[in-house]
């Protein structure tokens, strides 16, 4: 019991969480205010509405703490007072639900030569798409797991790698039910 | 004066179908529908139409007071005598960015309040225009919830949601920011019963499972403790009759937070005073030696736990709290109860009684030796003077010269005669104490008291103050005196901020910088100048007949009680310490570690 205490207030593990909101004025700054007013990480957040009839917007943020300190934030989450649902993706406890997590990334790199036949190899070897081209640049549209968006940047870096603009991740279940 | 009939049909009678009215008259009758018969407020431009439907009402009365941050401070006092939200009044920019204080001391300490701020009109939002700031920006942080109303048909309905939020669940305060436009524009009118809000839902009924449990632990435990807080006042009277209906049944000992005094009397045995930094000797110990603790609506302040690492390290513990995100926010728990404290209370009850449990009464016997072996240490006591008002002496004279009444009400402002009071001006019932606990904000208790007497005319209302403090808000004399509220401004008048000095002198080799007053205006000049009744206190031997005075005089009192300068608020948990390293008197000493002065 112990150790298990230890452990939730000592190893920082990263999160990813949806909360679904009213869609009105202020409801984001009313989530970013709590995370930078208690102090908490966030690595990324992407948000939109979901259902227009319903007005609701999804937002999916993806943090990091201790185990103690993201059930803070989901709790605080849970508080505010136009949420209607907070779901934990990466929740290994009982009963949580699995996710498939999903970013998407605008990557451009400008070169020619070896360089860029390189580029448009590893790019297909990575399904990415080439979404504008020029004779010295390529963007590429990437879909994937935060990790495999990483390492693509990361490969394309020494390949003249000039701009990347993600998108964070979108977050939803497996199987038949909603978060 | 003519009387508008739009606005006085309503009074919370049912509506079928939607009256056509302006957005100022909308906010009135939608005070009236929920049963508002006072606000705190002042007046400006981007209000001016709301106090012109105001101007025509009967019902509600208007409590002008000088600083806007006063009319948020009344409005807790009134919320926190009487149970019922408080409600506010003021108009943009300053007059927004001046409730701020109030709204954040609201907000700590979970006081349900509306308040209502003028906006510049639609088309000047984000313009910069006069008076102009972004208030639900601003406000975000600091209250439950808030709304920038932009259609007037949106109003009626915003306006109950907001009394709503504030009230339910666990209590705080809410922001509606009204353009002036609208309210001006004419829109539907919607009563209260219309709402039903899309996702507001607080829990308040407990789980069964989490009851059955906790009365387990209880009636296993050896060296029990309650330690209650101020979710038992915020739930309500029947709240504080149910704790002394369960510390009747179990016989356990109980200590409480300084926002939860009252809920139990602290004539009983049971009691075991004031817990925490300044709290008693057989308290804290009681809270570090106990093997079940019973937390009941407290929030494991820092100020009651001390040192986190060594905060009641033997303990199993139970957390009752209405707000979730509360249970192992601070102390990992062993068991959290999620409800609202009446309700949960009913439930450990219930199930006491039907499941038979008994108390390890051998065990409880033996628990209570200590306890008396700690009581015997007599920690509030302290060395008095013939010659020389010790703050102590001063409080315990107003303690005993008032205590004979059922109708006293007391704030403070904050600091060490705020802590002296918790300590020693004992109290047998709830909503009788208004201080200002989270946030500890200097200035509060003056307007507080304009509230309290506000909600209670007859009542005797004091304020034991501190001279510093009092200075932050003493314009609302002038409010008092505008309402005939014979508000009792009891001052310890040290010439310091009594209890930075005291952090001064034991953490900072006594180098008192910038804590001494070296102007201090002559009170009782000052009472007269507000029409008020000055008093003034030098000796021991005159104290009681000019407390006597201050209480039968009929006007506000301001009663300046010249203390000793050098007194120290004892007993006291140093920063960084544990609940069995206190102070008990200054011969104690002590080495304060570094990591402990870096803490508040």
């Amino acid at each position: 019991m112990h150790d298990t205490k230890v452990k939730l207030d000592t190893e920082v593990e990263r999160h990813t969480l949806t909360v679904l909101v009213d869609n009105e004025a202020g409801v984001l700054a009313r989530v970013v205010g709590l995370f930078s007013g208690r102090g908490y990480n966030i690595e990324s957040l992407t948000v939109a509405e979901v259902d227009p009839m319903a007005k609701t917007s999804r937002i999916t943020i993806v943090t990091s703490g201790t185990m103690h300190v993201i059930e803070q934030i989901e709790s605080q989450l849970r508080r505010l007072v136009p949420t209607h649902k907070v779901t934990n993706w990466t929740d290994v406890r009982d009963g949580a639900k699995a996710g498939i997590e999903r970013e998407m990334a605008l990557v451009k790199v400008a070169g020619t030569g070896e360089k860029r036949v390189e580029a448009l190899r590893m790019a297909d070897a990575f399904r990415a798409r080439p979404v504008d081209t020029t004779h010295s640049s390529f963007v590429f549209e990437i879909t994937g797991s935060p990790a495999k968006i990483d390492s693509f940047v990361d490969l394309m870096r020494p390949l003249g790698l000039v701009d990347v603009s993600r998108t964070g991740v979108a977050a939803i279940s497996r199987g038949p039910e909603a978060m | 004066m003519d009387k508008d009939d739009t606005l006085t049909m309503g009074g919370g009678a049912a509506q079928a179908a939607a009256e056509t009215m302006t957005g100022a008259q909308m906010v009135i009758r939608a005070l009236k529908d929920q049963g508002v018969t006072h606000i705190f407020g002042y007046p400006g431009g981007a209000v001016l139409p709301i106090y012109d439907a105001l101007f025509k009402v009967e019902g509600i009365t208007h409590v002008l007071v000088r600083h806007e941050q006063g009319a948020v401070h009344a409005a807790e006092g009134y919320a926190r005598s009487t149970g019922k939200p408080g409600v506010v009044l003021v108009t943009s920019g300053p007059g927004a960015t001046n409730a701020v204080t109030g709204l954040t001391d609201a907000l700590m300490d979970s006081i349900p309040l509306v308040v209502l701020t003028g906006q510049v009109p639609t088309h000047l939002i984000g313009t910069d225009a006069f008076q102009e700031c972004d208030t639900v920006g601003i406000t975000r942080p600091c209250t439950k919830n808030n709304w920038l109303v932009k259609d007037v048909n949106n109003l009626a309905r915003t306006l109950h949601e907001a009394f709503e939020i504030a009230t339910t669940g666990r209590p705080g305060p809410v922001v509606v920011d009204i353009p002036k436009d609208v309210q001006f524009q004419t829109g539907a009118y919607h009563g209260p019963q219309s709402i039903h809000h899309r996702t507001w839902r607080p829990k308040t009924d407990p789980d069964l499972s989490a009851i059955v449990k906790a009365v387990e632990m209880m009636a296993a435990a050896e060296r029990p403790i309650i330690y209650s807080g101020g979710g038992i006042i915020n739930s309500g009277p029947e709240a504080s009759r149910l704790l002394r209906e369960l510390v009747d049944l179990t016989g356990f000992p109980i200590t409480s937070t300084l926002m939860g005094l009252g809920a139990f009397p602290a004539s009983r045995p049971e009691w075991l005073g004031l817990v925490g930094m300044h709290g008693t000797w057989e308290a804290n110990h009681a809270m570090h030696d106990c093997d079940l603790m019973i937390n009941l609506g407290a929030r494991f302040d820092d100020r009651v736990t001390g040192k986190i690492s060594a905060f009641s390290p033997g303990s199993k513990k139970i957390h009752l709290d209405i707000d979730a995100s509360q249970i192992n926010k601070i102390v990992r728990v062993d068991l959290g109860i999620v409800g609202d404290a009446t309700k949960a209370l009913r439930e450990i009850i219930r199930f006491w009684k039907t499941q038979k449990h008994k108390v390890q009464a051998a065990a409880l016997k033996d628990w209570w030796k200590q306890i008396d072996v700690w009581r015997a240490k007599k920690s509030l006591s302290y060395r008095n003077s013939d010659s020389i008002i010790k703050p102590q002496y001063a409080i315990d004279r107003l303690y005993e010269l008032t205590k004979h009444r059922d109708d006293v009400y007391v704030t403070t402002e904050v600091g060490q005669h705020q802590m002296w009071a918790a300590q020693r001006f004992h109290f047998q019932q709830p909503n009788r104490w208004m201080t200002s606990g989270g946030l500890g904000t200097m200035g509060y208790g003056l307007p507080a008291a304009v509230g309290v007497q506000m909600a209670h005319p007859g009542a005797l209302v004091i304020d034991i103050a501190g001279e510093a403090s009092v200075q932050m808000t003493m314009q609302e004399m002038s409010t008092a005196m505008q309402y005939d509220l014979p508000i009792k401004i009891f001052i310890l008048n040290n010439e310091y901020m009594g209890m930075v000095r005291q952090w001064q002198e034991i953490l900072h080799g006594k180098r008192y910088s910038h804590s001494y007053s070296e102007a201090l205006p002559d009170f009782v000049k000052m009472a007269e100048a507000f029409g008020c009744v000055g008093l003034r206190a030098e000796k021991p031997s005159e104290l009681d007949d000019k407390i006597k005075e201050m209480i039968s005089v009929k006007k506000p009192v301001l009663f300046d009680v010249r203390v000793d300068p050098a007194e120290n608020c004892y007993p006291m948990i140093p920063s960084g310490g544990a609940h069995n390293e206190m102070l008990l008197s200054p011969d104690d000493g002590g080495e304060i570690s570094d990591a402990g002065k870096m803490l508040v």
